[in-house]
């Protein structure tokens, strides 16, 4: 309990630790930022480049804007802040659903390993700016009866997209990491695949694959705010992170207010995955860390 | 997910993807509130015989678009007999690209860019130039020496690229300027916001008169105290030096108005419902900015209004009625466009356009309806309110 109790001490001290960080660069740095050659190393103090975090986190009581009705910053914060994180949870879900079926498919012929392990990694090489308007064009276009194809689902294929990666390479790593030993003994038995991959294959790669879900999740965060931007989805992080920057020097303050929005999220998306990480313990018990 | 072997083991499993399944239905939910306030007016009366249209802008929801968003609210559209969807921009969406490929009924772009990918096929046709003026603008501090085009040599040269750069280089070229003269060998790459330039990184931004122009002022100046002035600025007016490119126009499809003759219906209501839009925004910038910000811009009041009124000063007053594309201003487009040479070396096109990139039909019916109507399309005596701009455009 006390060890439980020193870790969140420690947490604590180290947001603190930040804070003071940065407060204590702005308080010391130079205005012009610390340059050397032509390059600029170390960012400008000014208040435009570094507001005081203390306007920051006031900035966050104060309304959006003056407009009647307008919600108070944190609050509308908050609100996109869960829309972005249950489309990545989407996301996030979707591709870990194929990257495991990806990963099953490999492990369980080697010519589609051959195959599909190439396309895999070329996937990540295409920059998501070029898929982006893709996926959204193609989506627009999908109708089938009533249901229609909207922007938001065209953001969860995309962060989708980037969450398979690191589950199917990681999965396909776990699943063939039975030693041979224990896969001739399984063979011995003239036990099938299935029984293979249900009391072998499956359990011994749980080391390999909380990591990966663990990136996976990281992933469609990112890919889920970088999607707003890029096609513009409404009700989001990506989409605030853009109408802020109008007051990027009128208003500095209120610029970090969605990029915290985007730190929350990933907080809490790294818990959930934690969550599944605590379910799953038992057979990380001795298991060699990916 | 993956099958557990232990019963308990599922069940945390479970709860965890409960979790998650939890959130995915907030998005869902989420998202219906989100697309709520640019859609469809909720009292349509007879819907069914709306016929339903969608435009693409080129940005976000702001009042640069205050004329669409006017006539959306103020049911001109409805009157027109149409549906009107408006579809927000984003960074990576081509308005043309979105009308080319059937995402939408017509697109809402600058004509330089569009010059471009007609010439790349682009099957596309400006039926109303609702911008008679350039809003582009090039900013420098008053200290900085800078005046004119003319000196810009050796200076670092702000632009956002993507064809927002034409006017700047066509300035330039006119002042007898090149890109190999600027500070770097070429304009420095601009973000969404200014801070580079107020940091003194971009000796002069390029600037809309209607956003980043007022993002300036809305800053405290460090040496005063106070928010910066139009005193403390110089502003070069592509207007004023002659290479002021014709901006937000709307584009239709030509194939689309060639062969269906309920589109090309639709594409006179539209711009009919436009301009009453635009007209109502230029009697009353205040409601139109209110319309705009209700319709989901989060940018501050002041800076609303006063984008709604600058928007207003490039519409009226307008020489030929709101949207009538003058053959000058055209010709003269597309003779910059020919004549401009970009970073790379290319002009934006190569030879004239085809006949079918504009025609004056469709805005001309629209204007002969309004004017039948009593509504006044030219707004000879237009007068600009004074806007003043609070810190951070609140």
């Amino acid at each position: 309990m006390s060890k439980r109790a020193a870790a969140v001490l420690w947490g604590i001290a180290g947001v603190i630790a930040a804070l003071a960080i940065w407060e204590i660069y702005k308080a010391l740095g130079p205005d012009e930022g610390v340059v050397i050659g032509d390059v600029t190393v170390l960012p400008r103090t000014t208040d435009i480049a570094m507001p005081h975090t203390w306007d920051v986190l006031a900035r966050l009581f104060e309304p959006v804007t003056r407009a009647a009705g307008a919600d108070v910053l944190w609050w509308a914060v908050l609100q996109a802040a869960a829309f972005s994180l249950g489309i990545a949870a989407l996301g996030w879900l979707i591709g870990v659903t194929f990257g495991l079926g990806i990963a099953l498919l490999m492990q369980r012929w080697i010519t589609a390993e051959s195959a599909i392990l190439p396309w895999v990694v070329l996937s990540q090489t295409v920059p998501l700016i070029a898929i982006a308007p893709l996926v959204r064009r193609w989506g627009s276009e999908i109708t089938i009866g009533s249901f229609q194809w909207e922007n938001w689902m065209s953001v969860a294929v995309i962060a989708s997209y980037l969450a398979f990666f690191p589950v199917a390479v990681s999965a396909l790593r776990g699943l063939k990491s039975p030693p041979s030993a224990d896969t001739d003994l399984f063979r011995a038995y003239s036990a099938s695949w299935w029984t293979t991959l249900r009391k072998l294959r499956l359990p011994s790669s749980v080391p390999y694959l909380i990591p990966a879900l663990r990136l996976a999740a990281a992933n469609a965060v990112v890919g889920t705010v970088v999607a707003e931007v890029s096609i513009g989805l409404g009700g989001g992080i990506g989409r605030m992170i853009i109408e802020f920057a109008a007051t990027a020097s009128g208003d500095p303050a209120k610029t970090y207010a969605p990029i915290l929005g985007a730190v929350l999220i990933g907080l809490v998306s790294a818990g959930l995955v934690a969550l599944i990480g605590v379910g799953l313990r038992r057979y990380t018990r001795g298991g060699a860390p990916a | 997910m993956v099958q557990m072997a232990r019963r308990g083991r599922r069940v945390m499993a479970g709860a965890a993807l409960a979790v998650a399944g939890t959130l995915t239905l907030a998005a869902c939910s989420g998202d219906t509130e989100a697309s709520e306030p640019e859609g469809t007016s909720s009292d349509a009366p007879a819907a069914e015989e709306l016929t339903p249209v969608s435009v693409q802008l080129q940005w976000l929801t702001q009042a640069q678009f205050a004329c669409y968003y006017s006539a959306l609210d103020q049911g001109y559209y409805e009157e027109a007999g149409l549906d009107v969807t408006i579809l927000p921009g984003a960074v990576d969406i081509v308005p043309i690209d979105v009308l080319t490929s059937g995402g939408a009924d017509f697109a809402i772009s600058w004509v330089p860019k569009v010059l471009g990918a007609v010439e790349q096929g682009a099957a596309v046709t400006n039926v109303a130039q609702i911008f008679e003026r350039s809003g582009t603008l090039q900013v420098a501090f008053a200290d900085s020496g800078i005046t004119s085009a003319a000196d810009f040599a050796g200076k670092s040269i702000g632009s956002w690229g993507y064809g927002n750069e034409w006017e700047l280089i066509a300035g330039m070229q006119a002042n007898g300027v090149t890109l190999d003269d600027l500070a770097g060998g070429s304009t420095v790459q601009q973000a969404f916001d200014m801070n580079a330039f107020i940091a003194g990184d971009i000796d002069a931004a390029q600037a809309m008169t209607y956003n980043e122009y007022a993002q300036v002022l809305e800053t405290i100046n460090p040496e005063t105290g106070e928010l910066y002035t139009e005193d403390d600025l110089v502003v070069i007016d592509w207007n004023d030096e002659g290479s002021a490119m014709l901006q937000d126009a709307i584009w239709a499809d030509a194939d689309r108005l060639a062969s269906e003759p309920a589109y090309e219906e639709a594409t006179t209501a539209f711009i009919k419902g436009t301009i009453e839009g635009c007209v109502f925004a230029k009697d009353d910038p205040q409601a139109a900015a209110d319309i705009v910000t209700a319709a989901g811009s989060t940018l501050g009041t002041s800076h609303q209004l006063w984008m709604a009124n600058e928007v207003n000063k490039l519409i009226f007053p307008s020489t030929s009625g709101v949207g009538h594309i003058n053959e000058d201003q055209w010709d003269a487009t597309v003779s910059m466009s020919l004549e401009t040479v970009n970073p790379e070396g290319a002009t934006i096109i190569t030879t004239e356009p085809p006949e079918t990139a504009y025609t004056n039909d469709y805005v001309d019916a629209a204007l002969e309806e309004l004017e039948a109507e009593g509504v006044d399309v030219f707004g000879a005596d237009y007068a600009p309110i004074e806007v003043t701009l609070n810190e951070g455009g609140e």
